[in-house]
């Protein structure tokens, strides 16, 4: 299974990841590559066989009682924004 | 107390001793935490260069730390890791510490809180004498891709010393620190321990919390050792296991005494060798090797018996398919808007988030992300990640049916010892294939260790056991016992003595 040029701009596209010209073929190339190896998988009788998501069998989400038992630390948290004013995280516009 | 002149001879002694020797001198006040710390920090400051093994020194957390260590001791309150120097893995979230993960988008990341298992340990006594190198996002398994440079292995600086772990496996076969934490996703514990020559522990999924663990592959990803020996993984693996209510997929399984199990006879073991290990892949020199240390076994009274698991094979696309579709959902919080790295004067939003984190991540994680992407997008779902998934538990179910006849499954945990640096970057695959007798524990969730075994050309060779659900004491005993007919795990690299 080789991949296009094009399936790649709208995977980096789908994934938000910048793919510079140069960049391009070879991850064409080296995704192809991982695409073929992965259809390996196409040998398994896999009929009725259930999904693993995981290997917990049988444990389900926990719940915990809807109780208020975290502090506001946001002071804590946000010295890694790279750009936060009055405890609002800054970006581009958005909205035009 | 020692002094001057005798003090070389004295930091070249403390180095080569284990967490269970260490704590016994301190108990004995032979030296103190604060002279404990000062030895391997200096260690470290002399030796960590051409090695690359650690990114962050935390010296004066490790003074301080080892300064209370001393006042607990004296108090009468030491426990058995009081005051013993460790290293992270820079995927654990260290409170007040920079925290990498071995990549450019987290550079001036300082992580506000401290991960369980740094908890935990820090709680046990230890001293964080520094963070440690890794493949980026704990993606490889070189330790190639981490973009502050490459570690290189203590055994010959020309070659790697495996990954993702790389940096706290290269580290403890120096004896820079005398163990460190690490993370296995695919095999980055186990595979680096192996090329390193040293003991490396992947616990049973849900045994040690990965909460404050930077997420990879969240039903593959867990946390667990690098040590010298056996006894020393009991020892730390003690103090980091257990239920954790902040994990969401922790068990509440109690944790046995791993160091009181280490003591219990080997007669009757029954080991089941995998047809599927001893395959062309495997390097006929590592072979001999295994099978030598499989005679070990037997000599001790363990019972060899052959067993297949016919899906193993396809561990390592399957692996492929579910690891790089779980990190592409993990890996999307890194968009340069709350934390981590961020494009300067984006344009808009798209651009924010793209050149963010184009520039932030390195190739192989690119990579890995867009796998992941494709793999779960409209269209490919179910040929992929679907059908990965079912592969998964044809795979699980394998390792199942052989533990209803043997005890523990035994082979090589790596197909050759380690490579040349750039040996393996050109082509994704031929690097992939690395992990290739490591990965079916992590997609069972199973258990394993690896335990040093020999050389092939002056380059170490790991022996893998890998047990059912929750048997690391068996795992650890096995390898106890091994270790006492055998002095692998105590060799030292030239230059590291």
């Amino acid at each position: 299974m080789t991949l296009t040029r094009k399936d790649v701009e709208s995977i980096a596209h789908l994934a938000r990841l910048q793919i510079t010209e140069e960049e391009l073929p070879v991850y064409v190339g080296s995704l192809s590559s991982i695409i073929n190896f992965v259809e390996q998988l196409n040998r398994a009788e896999t009929g009725d066989v259930e999904p693993m998501a995981h290997p917990l069998a049988g444990q389900a989400q926990r719940l915990r009682p809807d109780e208020v038992t975290e502090r506001d630390a946001h002071d804590l948290y946000q010295q890694n924004a790279p750009q936060v004013e009055a405890a609002l995280y800054l970006v581009p516009k958005v909205i035009e | 107390m020692p002094r001057d002149d005798n003090r070389e001879i004295f930091v070249m002694s403390l180095h080569t001793q284990t967490i269970a020797q260490l704590a016994a001198g301190l108990r004995a006040k032979r030296f103190s935490s604060v002279e404990l710390a000062r030895a391997y920090l200096e260690r470290i400051e002399k030796l960590n260069k051409p090695l690359n093994a650690f990114l962050t020194v935390t010296e004066q957390e490790a003074l301080t730390a080892a300064g209370a260590a001393d006042a607990a001791i004296a108090a009468g309150r030491a426990g058995p890791l009081t005051g013993i120097p460790f290293a992270h893995k820079d995927i654990f979230c260290a409170a007040g510490t920079r925290t990498t993960c071995g990549s450019r988008m987290l550079d001036n990341f300082v992580a506000p809180y401290d991960a369980t298992v740094v908890a935990r340990l820090k709680g046990a006594g230890t001293v964080l004498v520094g963070k440690t190198n890794m493949d980026e996002f704990a993606m490889g398994s070189s330790n190639e891709t981490s973009y502050y440079g490459p570690v290189r292995n203590p055994w010959n600086r020309d070659y790697v010393p495996g990954g993702s772990s790389g940096g706290s496996a290269a580290a403890v076969a120096a004896r820079l620190v005398p163990a460190a934490s690490g993370t296995d996703t695919g095999g980055s514990i186990r595979q680096p321990a192996a090329l390193v020559g040293i003991t490396g522990l992947k616990p049973t999924y849900g045994r040690v919390s990965r909460y404050g663990m930077i997420a990879f592959a969240s039903s593959l990803d867990q946390a667990g050792v690098l040590t010298q020996t056996a006894e020393d993984a009991a020892l730390l693996l003690g103090a980091m296991a257990g239920f954790d209510p902040r994990d969401s997929t922790s068990v509440d399984e109690p944790v046995p005494d791993y160091l009181a199990a280490l003591q219990q006879p080997l007669e009757g073991l029954r080991i089941g060798l995998l047809k599927e290990f001893f395959d062309e892949g495997l390097d006929p020199r590592n072979a001999k090797l295994v099978r030598e240390a499989l005679a070990v076994y037997q000599k001790l009274g363990a019972e060899t018996i052959e067993v297949s698991l016919p899906n193993l094979p396809l561990s390592v696309p399957t692996y492929y398919v579910v690891a790089p579709a779980e990190c592409s959902s993990n890996l999307s919080r890194f968009d340069g808007v709350r934390f981590g790295y961020r494009a300067e004067n984006p344009r808009d939003l798209l651009d924010l988030y793209k050149r963010s984190r184009g520039e932030g991540f390195g190739a192989e994680v690119k990579r890995r992300i867009m796998t992941g992407t494709y793999v779960l997008s409209a269209g490919y779902y179910d040929a992929y990640y679907l059908k990965a998934q079912k592969v998964r538990q044809l795979i699980s179910e394998d390792f199942r049916r052989a533990f209803d006849k043997v005890d523990v499954l035994m082979g090589p945990t790596s197909p050759t010892p380690a490579f040349k640096l750039g040996a393996k970057v050109d082509d994704p695959i031929t690097m992939y294939l690395n992990d290739i007798y490591t990965i079916g524990a992590n997609l069972a969730g199973l258990p394993a260790i690896s335990v040093p075994c020999g050389f092939v050309d002056a380059l170490p060779v790991g022996l893998q056991i890998i047990g059912p659900f929750f048997s690391e004491a068996r795992l650890l005993n096995a390898a106890h016992a091994f270790q006492k007919e055998t002095d692998w795990h105590a060799r030292v690299p030239k230059g590291y003595e």
